[in-house]
C-alpha cells in the first residue's frame, strides 16, 4: 500500500515538475507547480509526517503559489512565451548537462551506498514516538532543543516584510532604466525597449 | 512495505532538484525561476524528512519547518523584485537585468 502511494505521488510530482519547467504561460506553470506540491504534501503523510502535511498545503499551496498567482495577474504577464529563442548559444544543452550531473551523482551516492548512504547518530535529539501526536513531538523540540532557531526565524520574516513594503513602495520619480554607455560601449546588444505607445 | 523505500524517497527528491535545476538555469521569466527555486526546496523537505525517517529522528522534520519559513521569505522578496523591476520595465526578463552587472 505505501509502495503503490509512493509510486503514484511520485509520478504526479515529476510530471508537475516537469510541467513547471516546459510550460510556456506561466499561470500553468503555477498550476504544475501546486499538482507537485500536493503530491510531497501526500509523501509527507506517507513518511507519517502528519503536520508537516497540512502546513505543505496551507503555506505552499494555500499561501506561496496563491502569492505567486496574484503577481501573475498583478503584472499581466500571463500570454505564453516563446520559449524555442535560444538567447544564450548552447544554454539548454549545458543547463541539461548539468542537471543529469547533479541527479547521476546524488543518485550514484544512494544507489551505491544503499542504507550507508545516510549516516549519523539514530534518535539523536528525540525518536520518533508512534503513541505521541505527530504535532506534539514537532512543538517540544521547536521549544526546546531549537528555540534559538526559531527565535531568529520571528527576525526573519519581519525584516522580509519590511523589506517587501520598502521595495514595493512606489517611488516618486519613476524612471525607466536607462542604458547604460559602458554596455553599449562594449558591443552588448542593447536592451529590450520599451515600446512608447504601450507602456502602461 | 518494501526495505529499500526510503531510498526511492531520495531518489525522486534528487531528481526533483535536478528538475528545478535546469528550470532555473533554462527559464527566463522571473516567475517561473522563482517556481523552479521552489521545486528544489521542496526536494530538500522531502529528503530531510526521509532522513529523520530513516535515522528514526523528530529533527528531519522539525528542521522542515525553518526550511518554510526561508522559502515564505524569499518568495516575499523575490516577488516584490519582481514588481519594482517591472514597473520600470514591463516587459523586461531575466537576461535583461544585466545593470547588476556594474
Amino acid at each position: 500500500m505505501e509502495t503503490a502511494v509512493f509510486i503514484v505521488c511520485a509520478l504526479i510530482v515529476l510530471a508537475g515538475a516537469i510541467g513547471v519547467v516546459m510550460s510556456r504561460n506561466p499561470v500553468h506553470a503555477a498550476l504544475s507547480l501546486v499538482a507537485t506540491l500536493f503530491g510531497i504534501a501526500v509523501l509527507f503523510l506517507n513518511l507519517g509526517a502528519q503536520l508537516l502535511a497540512v502546513v505543505q498545503v496551507i503555506v505552499y499551496t494555500g499561501a506561496i503559489v496563491v502569492l505567486i498567482l496574484f503577481v501573475l495577474m498583478l503584472l499581466g504577464v500571463d500570454e505564453d512565451e516563446d520559449l524555442d529563442a535560444e538567447p544564450i548559444v548552447g544554454q539548454r544543452i549545458l543547463a541539461v548537462l548539468v542537471g543529469l550531473l547533479l541527479a547521476g551523482a546524488v543518485l550514484a551516492v544512494i544507489i551505491l551506498g544503499k542504507d550507508a548512504a545516510v549516516t549519523g547518530a539514530h534518535s539523536a535529539t528525540e525518536a520518533i514516538s508512534p503513541s505521541i501526536a505527530n504535532i506534539v513531538q514537532i512543538g517540544r523540540q521547536l521549544f526546546t532543543t531549537y528555540v534559538f532557531p526559531l527565535e531568529l526565524t520571528a527576525g526573519l520574516l519581519t525584516i522580509a516584510v519590511v523589506g517587501a513594503v520598502v521595495l514595493s513602495r512606489r517611488p516618486k520619480d519613476l524612471q525607466p532604466i536607462p542604458e547604460p554607455e559602458s554596455m553599449t560601449e562594449l558591443g552588448d546588444d542593447p536592451l529590450t525597449t520599451i515600446p512608447e505607445e504601450a507602456a502602461h | 512495505m518494501s526495505p529499500n523505500l526510503p531510498l526511492a524517497y531520495l531518489a525522486l527528491s534528487a531528481i526533483l532538484f535536478a528538475i528545478g535545476g535546469v528550470g532555473l538555469l533554462v527559464r527566463r521569466n522571473p516567475l517561473v525561476m522563482i517556481m523552479c527555486v521552489e521545486l528544489m526546496l521542496n526536494a530538500v523537505n522531502l529528503t530531510f524528512v526521509t532522513f529523520g525517517k530513516m535515522l528514526d529522528d523528530i529533527s528531519g522534520q522539525v528542521i522542515v519547518f525553518f526550511v518554510m519559513v526561508v522559502a515564505a521569505a524569499e518568495v516575499v522578496i523575490g516577488l516584490a523584485l519582481i514588481v519594482a523591476m517591472a514597473r520600470r520595465r514591463p516587459e523586461a526578463n531575466a537576461d535583461d537585468l544585466r545593470l547588476l552587472r556594474g
